[in-house]
């Protein structure tokens, strides 16, 4: 290569790098992104979540129920919140999300189990996301071994022998079989919703600002509303066609169980998905260009894929992350679209994780409609 | 050139109108607008009478586009006051869009859409009756009926600033404010342009047209210069260029070694008395306030060539009156 080709070439290099250092957005996302990533794949990704919460319903007040209570309480797996003494609650939490393992113990437990007729011992567990359930059910059989291993001496050794001295049932609610499928098809809808309705919209009202038609816009009667509904409407259409595509795929292809009311599913997906027009559309009056545009919503989607509790059990986060994933409009959907296709939630159920989405349309709507004027400067 | 701006009667009364009598339908006032602590217009006071081409002249960065931006509700002033159109410029822009034309100097038109679809937008988004019957009218005024599929993006310079002009005149308005709209346009295409403009106007129709080129500030009824944000003329050609006080010799001839008179214009512009020397072809144009002192300027060379007094251009005037403005402000990109 001659030397003034090199010199050619330098003088290129020097120009795209003067350029990209003049574009802060994107200089600054080069190194938020890696950093964010970081974070996330290192330290809140975690596929063998630990600290889940569980209830006990205890219906006997025996050595060995207590001491089942105490080993449970002792693996770091579980975070026992409750303990419940009425039948049924802790089958409710469970419905509610509010816990992820019931365990049962059955009144006159203690009794049965020295007369050796082998007691039940019931674990319900939440196996919608069958990844947050694997490991954690498996130690619920160790800690109750080892408990009982310690009180079965004596004369009550041969309990502890052959069958086992009690009958561990585990019962895997809204997703028997654990078929992943089940768990990630309606979490699918959260995310391809998530993508395309922030992208476009962001993408096409940044458009009209670089191509210069929004200042043809601005100069007729069009009110900044009117032109703020009028370009999410479209996406609407391509938002329910895309819920279509997904749910018949879902009954048909991937034989996903819907076991709520599919009125409420409609409606809880219009809901986010007006949340989500306008999250693109706050991120366009934000972005100055159409590339930073993309840039803002992926930095939005990255963080709903992982932390939304979609890819990775949402409980198996440390708690900041948990509390970042609560931002996100896509972390309350998925709640809503599992909670109503899988767990059969009616309106009463679903309605604190819609009031969130509602708060956060709220609070969309009022930034964007203020961030965006029907002037030009 | 204070004397040629409008009475402003006080708002509320009946419409304002100018020393003639004539009804204005834009009447601003002081009219100011910073852009980070940088005034960019300031205090520009500005009374079109209906009916009339108003020329909105000045170098680049003057403050046109943002004047413009002002009287058709895209900027709120930061300071001033006026009424466009009766309306008041503050409170009513909503208003005052619904019955103005604006045409920006970037081309705004929907690229991937066809001809007949951007018009058909414009008229959807301004609620007009017979949709199809003015589209198609205005498309048959363009000469651009056989072509209303093409994408308006494909279009050519000439023909995308037609199209623009068609789709911000399809409501009717009362005013056409036009920035820079021949920039890069043939002269033919320019000089139908111009054409179009003038029957707008015999219609009733208002223009305010911002150029640089000085052959279209001939074609306006009047004229108002404007630089650094600043209103320095305002007026028919002759008033401004009678108002300036300039004064102008124009030599012609050859010194002895052949060359035209045009070789001079730095020896002379040195002068004293010479506010400026500028060649056309071999000839040379020569401004200065006083008569007296120019003559008296170019007296070493008057044996070879021939001074004769003549009318200063409104190029000369623009730009001595550019130059004699304070310049408070850096250049803009507009």
């Amino acid at each position: 290569m001659s030397a003034t080709a090199l010199q050619r070439i330098g003088a290129m290099v020097f120009k795209e790098v003067r350029q990209m250092l003049r574009d802060r957005g994107t200089v600054g996302m080069m190194l938020v992104m890696p950093l964010m990533q970081l974070m996330i794949f290192g330290y809140a990704i975690n596929n063998d979540p630990r600290g889940l919460p569980m209830a006990i319903e205890r219906g006997d007040n025996s050595v060995f129920a207590r001491s089942i209570d105490a080993a449970l309480r002792n693996t770091t797996y579980f975070k026992v919140t409750e303990l419940v003494e009425s039948p049924g609650a802790g089958e409710a939490m469970l419905q509610r999300g509010e816990v992820q393992f019931v365990v049962t113990i059955p009144p006159d437990f203690g009794r049965d189990l020295v007369r050796g007729t082998r007691p039940q011992l019931l674990v319900t567990a939440d196996a919608t996301d069958p990844a947050a359930t694997g490991n954690a059910l498996g130690a619920i059989g160790d800690a109750v071994a080892t408990a009982l291993g310690h009180d079965l001496i004596g004369p009550l050794a041969a309990r502890g022998q052959s069958q086992g001295p009690v009958d561990l049932v585990i019962h895997r609610s809204y997703n028997p079989e654990g078929i992943t499928s089940h768990n990630v098809v309606p979490g699918l809808l959260a995310i391809v919703l998530s993508m395309t309705m922030v992208m476009l919209t962001a993408l096409s009202v940044t458009r009209e600002v670089e191509q210069g038609t929004m200042e043809n816009l601005l100069a007729t009667p069009l009110r900044p509303f009117e032109v703020m509904v009028g370009k999410i409407v479209p996406y609407l259409g391509i938002g329910v066609v895309q819920l279509s595509v997904i749910l018949l795929a879902a009954r048909f292809l991937f034989q996903v169980p819907f076991a709520g009311p599919l009125p409420l599913l409609l409606g809880a997906t219009l809901l986010f998905m007006v949340t989500s027009l306008g999250l693109g559309f706050t991120l366009s009056t934000l972005a100055q260009s159409q590339l930073q545009a993309m840039q803002m919503s992926f930095f939005y989607i990255l963080p709903s894929v992982l932390l939304s509790g979609f890819a990775f059990p949402f409980r198996g986060m440390p708690g900041w992350a948990q509390t970042l994933a609560e931002v996100l409009p896509t972390t309350h959907f998925i709640r809503l679209v599992r909670g109503i296709m899988l767990k059969g939630w009616g309106l009463v159920d679903a309605l604190p994780e819609m009031g969130v989405l509602a708060g956060m349309l709220a609070l969309l709507g009022f930034v964007a409609v203020r961030r965006y004027q029907d002037t030009v400067a | 050139m204070v004397g040629d701006l409008p009475l402003h009667p006080p708002s509320g009364g009946p419409p304002p109108r100018d020393k003639l009598g004539e009804e204005l339908v834009i009447d601003v006032r002081g009219l100011t607008k910073r852009f980070g602590g940088r005034t960019v217009v300031d205090a520009v006071d500005l009374g079109v009478a209906r009916g009339r081409i108003c020329g909105f002249l000045g170098p680049n960065g003057s403050g046109k586009t943002t004047t413009l931006r002002m009287i058709c509700g895209l900027l709120i002033p930061d300071a001033g006051e006026g009424t466009v159109l009766g309306q008041d410029l503050r409170t009513r822009r909503s208003a005052i869009k619904a019955r103005v034309g604006y045409m920006t100097q970037k081309f705004g038109l929907f690229s991937d859409l066809t001809i007949a679809e951007n018009l058909e937008f414009f008229a959807r988004v301004h609620g007009l009756d017979r949709r199809g019957e003015r589209v198609a009218e205005a498309l048959e005024k363009l000469g651009l009926t056989s072509r209303s599929d093409q994408l308006a993006g494909k279009l050519s310079g000439g023909w995308k600033q037609r199209l623009a002009l068609a789709a911000c005149v399809l409501h009717d308005p009362e005013i056409l404010l036009l920035d820079e709209p021949t920039a890069g346009v043939d002269p033919q295409a320019r000089r139908e342009f111009w054409e179009q403009i003038h029957d707008l106007a015999a219609g009733g129709m208002t223009v305010l047209v911002s150029t640089h080129y000085m052959d279209e500030a001939e074609r306006c009824h009047e004229i108002a210069y404007i630089a650094y944000g600043r209103m320095l003329a305002r007026g028919s050609i002759a008033e401004v260029v009678a108002g300036s006080g300039l004064k102008a010799l124009l030599g012609e001839g050859h010194l002895p070694d052949g060359t035209g008179a045009d070789r001079l214009a730095k020896a002379i512009e040195a002068r004293p008395g010479v506010a400026m020397a500028a060649p056309f072809g071999t000839a040379l144009h020569v401004c200065g306030p006083d008569m007296a002192a120019l003559h008296e300027a170019v007296a070493p060379w008057a044996e070879t060539i021939s001074f004769r007094e003549a009318s200063p251009s409104l190029e000369d005037v623009f730009i001595h009156l550019m130059r004699g403005a304070e310049d408070n402000s850096v250049v803009v990109s507009q």
